[in-house]
């Protein structure tokens, strides 16, 4: 028997259900575990990609640093979901909403303990780890104060 | 390079589940557009096959028609981009004669999706998105229109009442469209109601009645070289336009969320190539998978500047006797929406409207008409202008 190859599937953590597993910026699930929302910055040319990437479109280059997702952006418009897709269902409901920094803009999740008559677009939110029911792992966007 | 003119068109009927296989589906569209323009399969140079291939247990789906309808040995080609899939095998079509490398081409759409539930569709659906970086949030289609919708409603005062309203006037039309797979007549009272299916919450703002439905159907367009278009048909109708566009996947790295960037593009484009401006658009045709959907297209098009939209709904300007009359054969709302049939079938609407053709629902002696039919979360813009 040969040795096993490690394959570096951490992205299957990412999400309620991931659709995938391998892809060269898996450190990204490792920074979530460590509570930490991180996207990339083209030491190349400076561009800032959220979601993070591998490879900087404006300069071919392929060397990327990690920032963190810091400070607040402004909830640019969100939907409350009171049907899901499969695999989803038991999480139901929920919003999904796109969040604007400025550089950059966040798609994800509004936090469940947000109420909804508190949602107003243009609010200031910032996004944060965080850890599902089923013990996988996404971001969330919390009210602030 | 001469014109290019489609000769014929045909749709099967559209239906929530089709009882025979996906080839026996294409089989009805085709038969329809072949019997339209009168041609036997010698006639047929190429064809091209457009749907969505996630719903089919068949791969390659393109080599299994051309044997069952009898186009071998001649070549066929398979494309994809999602909703829009036909138009954008329009587009191909158009290429491959304008090039004249192929002087009658097939331009087959189609799409089977009872075979799976409408759960499993949302997130095979949902796919058609970004799946490494949306999808793991539990995505769907209605959920990201109703973004749209969202923002639209805040910046410009559109209100749920003046989304109702667009699927009232489907339902108008829908009533006299024997293609349609929902034929009853919607009312504003359904939405108010919220015992009524109409009002039942998908994705907040959008309703049940704000979301076209699955189908099975297909659709056939045939184009044809100039030459032939006019030893043909009496009435060829011309391709005037075409325009395309594409965006991000991701809606993170999008900036506008009240319209739609690929329609603006692809109809600049359309107009542009057609040497006309959208007054003098006469009929349209426009991808309503949502009620949000037509709103953001009378403005994405020109036919409203931004935000105004609801004020067309209103004067009821886009009914058949309005100033631009818009979806009178019901839209996706009435029809259904089979992915890859679609396109084909907003194009066959055009066609017969311009011929004169299309029965109860006839617009008065329109010369233009536009096709707009969106892949995805206005991930691909088709605009298609069309003339006598």
């Amino acid at each position: 028997m040969g040795k096993k190859k490690e394959v570096d599937d951490r992205f299957k953590k990412f999400g309620t259900v991931s659709f995938a597993a391998i892809t060269k910026i898996n450190d990204f699930v490792t920074s979530l575990e460590e509570g930490k929302v991180m996207g990339t910055r083209c030491t190349d040319c400076g561009m800032m990609l959220f979601p993070p990437r591998a490879d900087c479109h404006q300069c071919l280059a392929s060397n990327m640093e990690w920032f963190e997702v810091s400070g607040t952006g402004k909830l640019v418009t969100y939907s409350k979901l009171e049907y899901a897709p499969m695999g989803f269902k038991e999480d139901l409901p929920y919003s999904i909403a796109v969040l604007d920094y400025g550089d950059y803009k966040v798609f994800g999740r509004i936090a469940s303990d947000v109420p909804e008559d508190q949602i107003k677009l243009g609010m200031e939110m910032k996004t944060v780890a965080n850890e599902l029911p089923n013990k996988q792992l996404n971001y969330v966007f919390q009210q602030i104060g | 390079m001469g014109k290019v003119g489609i000769i014929g068109v045909g749709q099967s009927t559209f239906v929530r589940q089709y009882p025979g296989s996906i080839r026996e589906l294409v089989f009805e569209g085709f038969k329809e557009a072949m019997q339209d323009a009168q041609l036997t399969t010698k006639d047929i140079d190429a064809s091209v096959v457009c749907s969505a291939p996630e719903y089919d247990k068949q791969r390659s789906p393109a080599g299994v028609f051309a044997e069952y309808l009898g186009l071998n040995p001649q070549p066929t080609f398979y494309v994809e981009t999602l909703c829009s899939s036909s138009s954008t095998g329009l587009k191909l079509a158009y290429s491959l004669v304008a090039s004249g490398l192929h002087d009658v081409v097939a331009v087959l759409g189609f799409q089977k999706m009872s075979e799976i539930s409408s759960a499993e569709s949302q997130e095979r659906m949902g796919r058609g998105a970004d799946i490494q970086w949306e999808s793991p949030f539990g995505t769907m289609m209605p959920a990201y229109y109703a973004m749209y919708a969202n923002a639209h409603m805040e910046t410009y005062g559109t209100t749920p009442e003046d989304l109702a309203m667009i699927r009232v006037k489907a339902g108008t039309y829908g009533q006299l469209n024997d293609k349609a797979a929902f034929r009853k007549g919607i009312t504003m009272e359904m939405f108010a109601d919220p015992e009524n299916r109409m009002a039942g919450p998908v994705a907040s703002p959008l309703r049940t009645g704000d979301c076209c439905a699955n189908a099975d159907g297909s659709s056939c367009v045939i184009v044809a070289s100039e030459e032939k278009a006019k030893a043909f048909s009496k009435k060829p109708i011309w391709i005037l336009g075409l325009g395309a566009a594409s965006t991000t996947v991701n809606l993170a790295g999008r900036d506008l969320f009240t319209g739609l960037t690929v329609a603006q593009q692809a109809a600049q484009q359309a107009y542009q190539m057609a040497g006309i401006t959208p007054k003098e658009i006469d009929v349209a045709e426009v991808h309503d998978c949502f009620t949000i959907a037509e709103m953001m297209a009378y403005e994405n098009l020109g036919f409203a500047e931004p935000g105004q939209g609801k004020e067309l709904i209103r004067a009821k300007e886009t009914y058949k006797e309005g100033r631009i009359p818009v979806n009178v054969d019901g839209g996706l709302l009435s029809k259904g929406h089979p992915i890859g049939a679609t396109g084909g079938s907003q194009i066959r609407t055009i066609v017969l409207q311009l011929r004169g053709e299309a029965g109860d629902i006839q617009v008065k002696d329109p010369e233009i008409g536009l096709v707009h039919n969106i892949g995805g979360v206005g991930l691909y813009g088709n605009v298609t202008v069309l003339g006598r």
